[in-house]
């Protein structure tokens, strides 16, 4: 099945939308959801639109009504800035505590949000160990065997009959994974780039490309450079 | 054509009559035609071709105004005894002075306003001189992005006489706090190169700007300089306010047009190919032509073609003649030095690109070629002016097509030359993004009153039909962000106060919108930068130029190309820059070509589909294209020039279906992906699509010539305008064309910045990419201002939508299909494009899929 991968032994998916599945544990894994960001650019005078909470959200729970998670672990960066989110609309806050009722809902502290907002429920940590796995925010340069990982927001490029094509990615070495951003407002940063070296072995890495509806693996020494 | 009566009343002043005089001149008709339009107060539009002394024209109103009023600014005159009384330590009456001379510093009397900046420096020079040798007291001074703050202050509060800018410098002026005592002097405002200005967001930047001017000095006439177009009286309006009901035109000056220009079709030995633009063929024609002459502009279409002719000239230059180069993306100091090379007389030949299409005189140029094809006629006879720069000596220029369907197209245009046919785009309505850019800039001045501000707007011709819906919609925008989730009215930008004037919120947004002020929203552009070959972490190096992102990202380290005429090998890239080091291959794989900007007009394309239908003028376009013409006959059959023919055939294992509607790149790329749509739900299985100037070929598995046949695919359904409906809404959806042209349009309305206060951002460092902007109010409020700005740019933009549906209404119930058992003559260029060009499309999934089965297949061997 496409997007299926091995990081220490154990199953995991990449799922199309951008989120990772773990299927014997019934866990949703996603990254980077950077709910309010609009708001909080618009507080600095980008007025762009105010629709991509609601978009990341409605994204989510698509999602969640599809695979049924028993637990979900949101990597960190979930909320894109502190003061702002605070203020997070009621009717958001209503759609999101929704999305939690009856999981086991994580969130992972982020550099964005080393607290989540008062009163949001779930539970919150720095990392979590769960079996072989560990998840954290930022990937650690040192080697971390089942670190899963969020933070960098990668993304590939790859060259097929002279077109140069881009999309959001998930990356592993079936040692190491880190995640795709999933908010709506939220870019990717090319796995070439020097701020992942070091973090994959080579020869093994394999960008999860996310596709319309399918997810592409791509082999680490296709990957392009430019975009 | 119709000329305004222009009797000639006014007498120079003896000091100007003198100076014609000692030089041996008389001043020209129509310069005393704009004397006289001076005199009556009006404003009024000059065409004339080059070298008949537009400018002069444009200024003598001006000069011999300024003369009689009595020179000198009060602020000049008070300076010494202000330097005095501050040498004498008496600062309280220097001070006094100083009040006394602002409250009346401005003597600005006329702008000079042109599209490009070296123009308006390069005028400045050439008023100095008349000025010097009449020995007028009449200050002149340029202020472009490259003039330094300190001098930009002054100017505001010392003006010159007569200052020579370009549009986003006036958008500027006008968001200063010394607009309105700058302006109120003003009188005149000479527009050069009108025809090129009109065309574009910086017109309508520039009209709302003259709207403002006008409100700030009531009386001001203007006086458009411009080439031939097809439709004086579009620029008429332009330059004088329009009344609420009806329209309103400004004088015309037509001068005489000067000798007809000599005009030739290359006639080589060579065989002229069937396909593709790199003119190779050619190549020693062209040498030896630059051989005959003192110096010889070659034009090409696109930056590319510009590098390539330049190289292949070079490697056949036995006599080491000197050749140059000269394009948007050099450094600008090498574009400096080829300018100052060419003035000296040094160069033999320059290989250009449009940047040398406007009015500046750099040397004498005694021969046009064009290379590739000439897309417009009106174009065309621009860039033929710039040989000789005397009006009654014929220019002569040579026309070098690239691939047999130029031929033809060359044909058209010289025709359409000896006809003096002109074929300049039609004036669009403005721009919304535009409109939300000045109404900021506005406030940014000084706060204003809406119901004022809408009808100042709307006396600007290309907002002449705006509503007021609209305008609130903009006016709304630019305060809140304009969303129907009211989410930002603590975050406005501008603010209605108890006065009921807007007015901005924070400095802040002032400062912001002083950074991206201007309406040229660049391609991202990274730096390209010599290093050595085979270094691991390349950085530093000598910096060659800049280039198109997209150019770079379909290249691989190794890959080679060509930029500033050497050919390069792609290191790496880091950020906004580009690594190359030099290699010794002479065979540099080109990346796809984007084609020129400009469509071939419709009018010449009119031209070619009667040329491809009237046998009796095959013969004129020499053996080869001729016996082309024949064979398509005996084949398929030529169109008549008001059907669209569409040819049905298998090839390699593959189905294609060819359409020649002549209507330009853009609208065919288009259709070609409106119609495989279509032809997927018709159970054709569709796999792409190419798309030339000319014609349309789409390609799949399923057997087209069948199912037409038995009445499966209907052609009149297949190609009925209500494509233009739905399936033109789901395919936007995806068209990377549309997010790009909604990307300029939030940068021109300021939802994105280009530069923030202290930092600045380029192309993808953004803070949020204009796709997932686009990707979730398409979502969430698809009616936004922006999305209409978006829109009504793609009709006639990239995407060309307008033409595409005169096209399908032009040929119902006129199609001609041909059911045939191989490729046809005419279709062959069209498939040989396949593989050059982009395969557009939804291929991409498909294309993503093949890059992970490559994977499997490896894996597996």
């Amino acid at each position: 099945m496409a997007g299926m991968l091995d990081l220490c032994g154990e199953a995991l998916q990449v799922d199309p939308s951008g989120v990772v599945w773990w299927p014997d544990e019934r866990m949703l894994i996603v990254a980077d959801l950077h709910l309010e960001k609009g708001a909080s650019l618009a507080a600095r005078g980008a007025l762009i639109p105010p629709y991509d909470t609601a978009a990341t959200l409605a994204r989510l729970a698509e999602v969640m009504m599809r695979l049924r998670p028993a637990r979900v672990i949101a990597l960190g960066d979930s909320f894109h800035d502190e003061n702002v989110s605070a203020g997070l609309p009621a009717v958001l806050r209503e759609r999101l505590r929704g999305l939690m009722a009856g999981t086991e809902w994580v969130w992972i502290a982020g550099n964005h949000d080393p607290l989540p907002p008062a009163g949001i429920g779930g539970d919150f940590t720095a990392e979590l160990g769960f079996g072989p796995l560990l998840f954290r925010h930022e990937p650690n340069a040192g080697a971390a065997r089942g670190e899963v990982a969020g933070h960098l927001h990668p993304a590939a490029s790859v060259t097929v009959r002279g077109r140069s094509l881009r999309r959001r990615c998930a990356a592993c070495d079936g040692g190491r994974m880190i995640l795709p951003a999933f908010g709506a407002y939220t870019g990717g940063l090319n796995l070439r780039e020097p701020v992942f070296r070091g973090l994959f072995d080579p020869k093994r890495l394999h960008a999860y490309m996310l596709g319309a509806r399918t997810v592409h693996r791509v082999a680490g020494r296709r990957i392009g450079y430019a975009g | 054509m119709n000329i305004e009566p222009a009797p000639v009343t006014s007498d120079l002043p003896p000091i100007f009559a003198d100076w014609f005089a000692a030089r041996g001149w008389s001043p020209r008709r129509h310069q005393l035609d704009l004397l006289a339009a001076r005199e009556r107060g009006s404003s009024v539009l000059l065409i004339a071709p080059t070298g008949a002394g537009k400018t002069l024209a444009g200024f003598l109103p001006s000069l011999i105004d300024i003369h009689a009023r009595g020179s000198r600014p009060a602020v000049e005159r008070s300076e010494s005894p202000l330097r005095d009384l501050m040498a004498a330590g008496d600062t309280k009456a220097a001070l006094e002075a100083m009040r006394e001379a602002r409250k009346n510093p401005s003597r600005l009397h006329t702008l000079y306003i042109s599209p490009l900046k070296a123009l308006a420096v390069d005028i400045a020079r050439n008023l100095e001189t008349p000025v010097a040798e009449m020995g007028l007291d009449i200050r002149v001074e340029t202020r472009t992005g490259d003039t330094g703050s300190a001098k930009r202050q002054r100017q505001k509060s010392d003006p010159p006489d007569i200052l020579l800018t370009t549009p986003e410098q006036i958008a500027l002026l006008i968001a200063s706090k010394e607009a309105e005592e700058l302006f109120a002097s003003l009188k005149t405002v000479v527009l050069d190169e009108l025809h090129a200005l009109v065309t574009s967001k910086r017109g309508d930047l520039l009209a709302l700007g003259l709207a403002r001017l006008r409100a700030l000095a009531p009386g001001l006439r203007t006086v458009g300089l411009s080439a031939t177009v097809a439709d004086p009286d579009a620029l008429r309006r332009y330059l004088v306010p329009q009344p609420s009901d009806g329209e309103a035109l400004s004088d015309l000056v037509m001068a005489d047009p000067g000798a007809s220009p000599d005009v030739t079709i290359l006639a080589s030995d060579e065989r002229v190919p069937w396909s593709g633009h790199t003119t190779r063929y050619a190549i020693k024609d062209i040498y030896r032509l630059i051989g005959e002459n003192n110096l010889t502009l070659v034009f090409v279409n696109t930056r590319s073609q510009a590098e390539m002719t330049f190289q292949e000239l070079w490697a056949v230059n036995d006599e080491a003649l000197p050749i140059a180069l000269h394009h948007g993306s050099l450094d600008a100091g090498q574009r400096r030095k080829v300018e100052a090379a060419m003035a000296a007389g040094s160069l033999r030949a320059v290989v250009c690109t449009s940047t040398l299409d406007l009015g500046i005189d750099w040397g004498d140029v005694d021969q046009v070629i064009h290379v590739g094809a000439p897309k417009g006629a009106s174009r065309l006879a621009q860039r033929i002016g710039r040989a000789n720069h005397r009006l009654n000596e014929p220019s002569r220029a040579v026309l070098v097509p690239s691939n047999r369907f130029e031929v033809m197209e060359c044909r058209a245009a010289v025709a359409a030359l000896a006809e003096g046919a002109q074929d300049t785009p039609p004036l669009m309505p403005g721009g919304l993004d535009v409109l939300c850019q000045h109404i900021l800039g506005c406030a940014v001045g000084s706060p204003f009153n809406a119901d004022k501000l809408f009808s100042e707007v709307t006396s600007a011709a290309p907002y002449a039909h705006l509503n007021r819906e609209t305008f609130d919609r903009a006016l709304d925008f630019v305060a809140t962000g304009g969303y129907a989730l009211r989410a930002y009215e603590r975050h406005a930008r501008i603010r209605k106060r108890n006065d009921g004037k807007w007015r901005v919120a924070n400095p802040r947004v002032a400062q912001t919108y002083r950074l991206n002020v201007g309406t040229i929203v660049e391609e991202a552009m990274l730096k390209v930068r010599l290093v050595k070959a085979g270094r691991k972490t390349p950085r530093g190096g000598m910096w060659l130029g800049e280039i198109e992102e997209w150019f770079v990202s379909q290249m691989e380290p190794c890959d080679t190309f060509i930029f500033g005429g050497h050919v390069l090998s792609l290191v790496g890239i880091r950020e906004t820059e580009v690594y190359v080091s030099k290699t010794v291959s002479r065979d540099p794989k080109i990346p796809s070509y984007m084609g020129g900007k400009f469509p071939l007009s419709t009018y010449l394309a009119e031209r070619v589909r009667d040329m491809v239908a009237d046998p009796k003028q095959w013969k004129l376009m020499g053996p080869q294209v001729a016996e082309w013409l024949r064979l398509q006959a005996l084949r398929s059959v030529n169109p008549a020039r008001d059907q669209l023919l569409v040819e049905t055939f298998p090839r390699a294992g593959r189905n294609y279906l060819v359409c020649y509607p002549f209507d330009g790149r853009l609208c065919h790329q288009t259709l070609g992906m409106l119609l495989t749509r279509r032809l997927e739900r018709m159970g054709a299985r569709p796999m792409g699509f190419v798309a030339s100037e000319y014609a349309l070929a789409v390609w799949g598995l399923g057997d087209l010539s069948l199912l037409i046949e038995t009445g499966r695919i209907r052609l009149g359904d297949l190609f009925d305008e209500d494509m233009l409906g739905d399936d033109l809404e789901a395919w936007l959806d995806e068209s990377s064309l549309f997010k790009r042209t909604f990307r300029a349009c939030a940068t021109i309305a300021g939802l994105i910045e280009r530069r923030h206060p202290g930092k600045e951002k380029t192309g993808r460092q953004m803070t949020v990419s204009s796709d997932l902007i686009y990707d979730v109010l398409r979502t969430h409020e698809p009616d936004h201002i922006l999305m209409q700005a978006t829109r009504n740019d793609a009709r006639t933009g990239q995407l060309d939508i307008g033409r595409l549906g005169a096209m399908l209404s032009r040929t119902r119930g006129r199609i001609v299909h041909k059911a045939l058992d191989r490729v046809s003559p005419l279709a062959v260029p069209v498939l040989l494009d396949i593989g050059r060009e982009f395969i557009a499309g939804e291929a991409n999934e498909e294309l993503l899929a093949e890059a992970a089965d490559d994977l499997i297949r490896e894996a597996m061997e």
